[in-house]
């Protein structure tokens, strides 16, 4: 079944704060095209766990500072 | 736009309208005649040749209109690109089948080469239209 993702980001925050950040040169930083990054920051796009550290790599934090998954009713813990 | 995204436009585009100039041909040679009598060989691979040459031509008009414009393919086009040919792979098995029932009914060379190029396009189309869906929409979780 198709679903949209559930995972959050706090990338265009991230960017702002630290210089006002472009996506492009975000986008270079972590080896991906500015369309990919514009998806990841609008959550059409969820990244590999790889891609994902690397852009809390860039911004120099931990990865759930960049990237938020929302608990719901009936999951494991 | 990224590079990958304006390759997954020119051949789907290619393949509608390659299919559809080979059925204009096609119907225009008909002259009353029954479809099977029709001379579809040359049709079929002059169009079939053209259409990938077209298609070469048109990446190659495109990328000299915006010399600048990045060639970076990366993770999330690997994966759309892997969507799509998934998607429209269903068609080539279809096609593959159904030209494998038809020779040993043996039916008419015209209706086999017919249905599988049928297949072929319809398999280009169907995965080049989830290519450009997955695109604008996003990829979806399964």
């Amino acid at each position: 079944m198709v679903k949209p993702t559930r995972v959050t980001n706090s990338i265009r925050a991230l960017r702002f704060a630290h210089g006002e950040m472009t996506q492009a040169e975000l986008a270079e930083r972590i080896g991906v095209t500015r369309q990919t990054l514009i998806a990841i920051e609008q959550g059409r796009y969820s990244p590999s766990l790889e891609m994902a550290f690397k852009i809390a790599r860039v911004f120099r934090t931990p990865l759930d500072d960049v990237f938020q998954y929302p608990d719901s009713e009936g999951d494991q813990p | 736009m990224t590079h990958e995204e304006k390759r997954a436009w020119i051949r789907l585009v290619d393949a509608v309208l390659g299919y559809a100039v080979y059925l204009v041909l096609l119907l225009n040679r008909v002259d009353g005649r029954p479809l099977t009598d029709v001379p579809y060989v040359g049709v079929m691979l002059w169009t079939i040749g053209a259409g990938v040459l077209a298609a070469i031509v048109a990446e190659v008009v495109l990328a000299a209109a915006s010399p600048g414009a990045s060639r970076v393919s990366d993770a999330r086009d690997r994966q759309i690109g892997r969507l799509g040919d998934h998607v429209g792979q269903a068609f080539v098995a279809i096609g593959a089948v159904g030209a494998m029932l038809m020779a040993m009914a043996e039916w008419d060379r015209f209706w086999i080469a017919n249905v599988v190029y049928l297949c072929f396009t319809l398999s280009a189309t169907v995965g080049g239209v989830a290519k450009v869906v997955i695109y604008r929409r996003g990829v979806p979780e399964w």
